[in-house]
């Protein structure tokens, strides 16, 4: 038994929407109590527990990443279980969702057992998502079911998005029979053959293929006809929509008429669509390519109302690491993505907290608690008695400077490297062990 | 680079017309650009007026004075020419412009096999310097390689080409093409080219020539009207600068214009669009009754190779008012002009 006080600190736990002065107490891996500064200090001496000051700091749920690629099995140069988790530790992260395009594609309960296995050594909790399609390629479902008991907590195809109307009708069912969101990285990718960067005026300039934004939005409207067809009409369990990475005003605003329709539809944002725009391509910097593409300042700005005004769920990054000799390539042909699990509460407290005024408790809401709940994730996502003891330490005042390099990741592909940044994150507790202190 | 930031399009005013939108805004100099040789020209928007002022003026006094004066110029210097499309044109003109400066060329293209199977861009650039090459002339169908070679060797790297980006020193040829055979001065600046109306028609969407001119030009005050079929000219191309407007009458652009700029049709580029050839002949083919009824006094240019009979006719082609065979003597010029700007930053 390990009993571990953290006192002095200001807590803000989401659910219980406390954001005050609190000491809170953990045992073994899970939450025990929460108590006025001061309160809990004598059962813990008792107890002999270990003492964390936090004055300074918030303590908070910890964060909570619904999108990322670890890249193994597969491609262990670019990232492993062991080195994401251990630098999403780092970020603040207590709980990660890996997508299943690694090779093999994670479409088979053998794969999100290996994924899970101990020997892989991850530092934080790992959560698969396995591919809504047989190899990712867009015809058949995989079985649902099993992938779901050996541990998949929702479905997607991610970057090959599931464009047949009936192969999506299915896994929309299936993924709600097994009470698991269906997961849709929104591309028409017919019609984005060879885009690079996000089209337009740009696009042009630079001789470079655009994606448009109906693109997107397309297949994010096509997704909502069916849930509403199979939530109105249906007889089955009702279908949970969840949209990755919305890029487009576009998308957004037709995710918002869904949600104000009643169905079951929810979405998550990326730091970098909420900081960067395709400004960032100039130069053909391949640190600015990504899958959706950085999009036009008014795009932007929709990211940054839909989560002020609660259309957009949460905070996922898109963590996609990628090997340096990899993005040294012509900007066509390098691979899309950033790393994104170092910076994300950063760029999130700079650009919400900071420049809109957003409240910590909101912006906890959406990098911990709303992600965890979205991915059915229970105990994880708030400080709750008997909750996991998942917490983060962070300053929000305090500066620090990003360094690449310096990160566990075994990639550093990012527009953001170099760039000084607020919020330092002092320690994350992932259920009751200390997996990161600065 | 600060140049680029200086030289950059004003932005539209506000109360453009409704073929001139907002153009995007111009390149600003990122952290990636960094460590790009000042020699270097990789897109014409790097330039400011005084620059493309100092580079006509070299092409000038290096076209006039005598073969034996610059000979040594650039005496065993070493340029490489990385050529991943083949072009006689643009790759000739920048070996003949290499030697008469006195260096030393060597050819690494995509026929010759030199160009090691699956070596990267990168590190095709890093041998060709570690074997001495002082500078790379690149041509290559990936917009934007020449900013990764640029980046990854420090070299100056000349753009001769890129995907469907730009081919800068194409830009400059048909500056200096057109400020002579209209009179101007070399010495550019915002209202050199005032009143002066330029129409590039053809395959817009694919055409880095057409880019470039359409960068550079209207900033030296000329009109610039993009002419073509929607498939071949997108809306969005009114972007590019200001100045620019969008017109798919040829024969109202012609009306209009001093300076006509006739592109190749690529015919290998037309595979997924809808474009019937016969069709586009009628609508956008420069030939003699078109020429003579609307523009009978306006430069023509080509930058070439052409499709004589598909875009232009032999006769306009060869006629009293192309300029096509000069521009490409302009060509040797300005490329004389580019490498020595790259190799000895200009004191020729
Ligand atoms: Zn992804």
């Amino acid at each position: 038994m390990k009993t571990i006080l953290i006192k002095g600190g200001h807590l803000i736990d989401p659910p219980s929407r406390t954001d005050r002065p609190r000491d809170l107490l953990i045992r073994d891996n899970r939450i025990v109590e929460l108590g006025d500064p001061g309160k809990l200090s004598a059962a813990a001496k008792k107890e002999g527990a270990e003492v964390i000051d936090a004055s300074g700091l918030i303590v908070a749920p910890g964060l909570v990443d619904i999108h990322v690629h670890l890249r193994e099995p597969g491609q262990g140069h670019k990232e492993t279980i062991e080195s994401g988790t251990k630098a999403a530790a780092m970020g603040g992260f207590t709980a990660l969702c890996c997508m299943p395009n690694t090779s093999p594609v994670n479409d088979s309960p053998e794969v999100t057992r290996w994924m899970l296995s101990p020997e892989r050594k991850a530092h934080i909790r790992v959560f698969p998502v396995a591919a809504a399609t047989r190899g990712s390629m867009g015809d058949t479902i995989t079985e649902y079911g099993s992938l779901k008991a050996a541990g998949a907590v929702g479905f997607s195809d991610d970057g090959k998005p599931v464009l047949q109307d009936a192969v999506m009708h299915q896994a929309l069912i299936a993924a709600a029979r097994a009470g698991v969101p269906m997961i849709q990285h929104a591309e028409n990718t017919k019609i984005t053959v060879g885009a690079s960067m996000n089209a337009g005026a740009r696009a042009f300039r630079l001789g470079l293929r655009g994606m448009s934004i109906e693109a997107e939005s397309g297949i994010v409207e096509r997704d909502i006809r069916l849930v509403r067809e199979l939530t109105t009409g249906g007889k089955g369990p009702r279908p949970h929509l969840h949209v990755q990475h919305v890029s487009t005003a576009k998308a957004m605003e037709a995710i918002r008429q869904a949600k104000r329709a009643g169905l079951h539809v929810t979405c998550e944002v990326a730091p970098h669509h909420f900081m960067l725009t395709d400004e960032a391509v100039e130069g053909y910097n391949t640190h600015a390519k990504m899958n959706p593409p950085l999009r036009s300042e008014e795009d932007r700005a929709a990211m940054v109302t839909a989560l002020l005004d609660g259309t957009a769920d949460c905070i996922a990054t898109d963590h996609a690491p990628h090997a340096v000799h990899e993005k040294e390539q012509e900007f066509e042909k390098a691979p899309n993505g950033i790393t994104g699990i170092e910076t994300s509460l950063s760029l999130s407290i700079k650009m919400l907290h900071h420049q809109h005024r957003m409240p910590l408790l909101r912006l906890m809401h959406l990098m911990s608690t709303a992600p965890a709940h979205i991915m059915g994730l229970r105990g994880r996502g708030t400080l709750a008695p008997e909750a996991f003891a998942d917490v983060v330490l962070f300053d929000p005042k305090s500066t620090w400077t990003f360094d690449a390099r310096k990160s566990p990741s075994k990639s550093r592909n990012t527009p953001f490297d170099g760039q000084t940044l607020p919020g330092v994150v002092k320690m994350t507790i992932s259920e009751g062990r200390v997996v990161y202190k600065s | 680079m600060s140049a680029a930031t200086k030289s950059a399009p004003k932005p539209a005013p506000k109360s453009a017309s409704k073929k001139t939108a907002t153009p995007a805004p111009a390149p600003k100099p990122t952290a990636a650009a960094n460590g790009i040789h000042p020699g270097s020209l990789l897109s014409i928007t790097q330039l400011s007026l005084d620059e493309v002022s100092s580079i006509l003026a070299l092409a000038d006094k290096l076209a006039n004075e005598p073969l034996s004066k610059h000979a040594e110029l650039l005496d065993n210097r070493k340029i490489a020419l990385l050529f991943y499309e083949s072009s006689t044109r643009t790759r000739t003109s920048f070996e003949l412009a290499a030697k008469s400066l006195g260096a030393m060329t060597t050819l690494v293209s995509d026929k010759s096999s030199s160009i090691e199977k699956g070596e990267s861009l990168k590190d095709t650039g890093l041998t060709l310097r570690a074997l001495g090459a002082e500078c790379i002339i690149l041509r290559h169908n990936a917009s934007g390689s020449p900013y990764l070679l640029a980046q990854q060797t420090g070299l100056p790297v000349l753009n001769a080409g890129d995907g469907m980006h730009e081919h800068p020193s194409q830009a400059l040829l048909d500056l200096r093409t057109i400020l002579s055979r209209l009179g101007k001065k070399q010495a550019v600046d915002e209202k050199t080219l005032d009143g002066v109306t330029i129409c590039i028609t053809g395959d817009i969407l694919h055409s880095r020539v057409a880019r470039s001119n359409a960068l550079l030009l209207p900033r030296l005050g000329a009109k610039v009207i993009l002419c073509g079929p929607s498939q071949l000219l997108p809306p969005e191309a009114v972007q590019l600068s200001t100045g620019i407007t969008l017109e798919r009458d040829f024969d109202a652009a012609l009306k209009q214009s001093q300076v006509v700029m006739m592109l190749r049709i690529q015919k290998e580029r037309l595979a997924g669009l809808q474009i019937d050839l016969a069709d586009y002949q009628r609508q956008f083919q420069l030939n003699d009754e078109r020429y003579a009824a609307y523009a009978p006094n306006a430069l023509v240019m080509h930058p070439g190779p052409m499709i004589r009979g598909l875009e232009i006719t032999a006769d306009i082609a060869d006629g009293p008012q192309s300029a096509i065979e000069e521009q490409v003597s302009n060509g040797l010029a300005i490329r004389m002009a580019l490498l020595a700007r790259a190799l000895t930053g200009g004191a020729a």
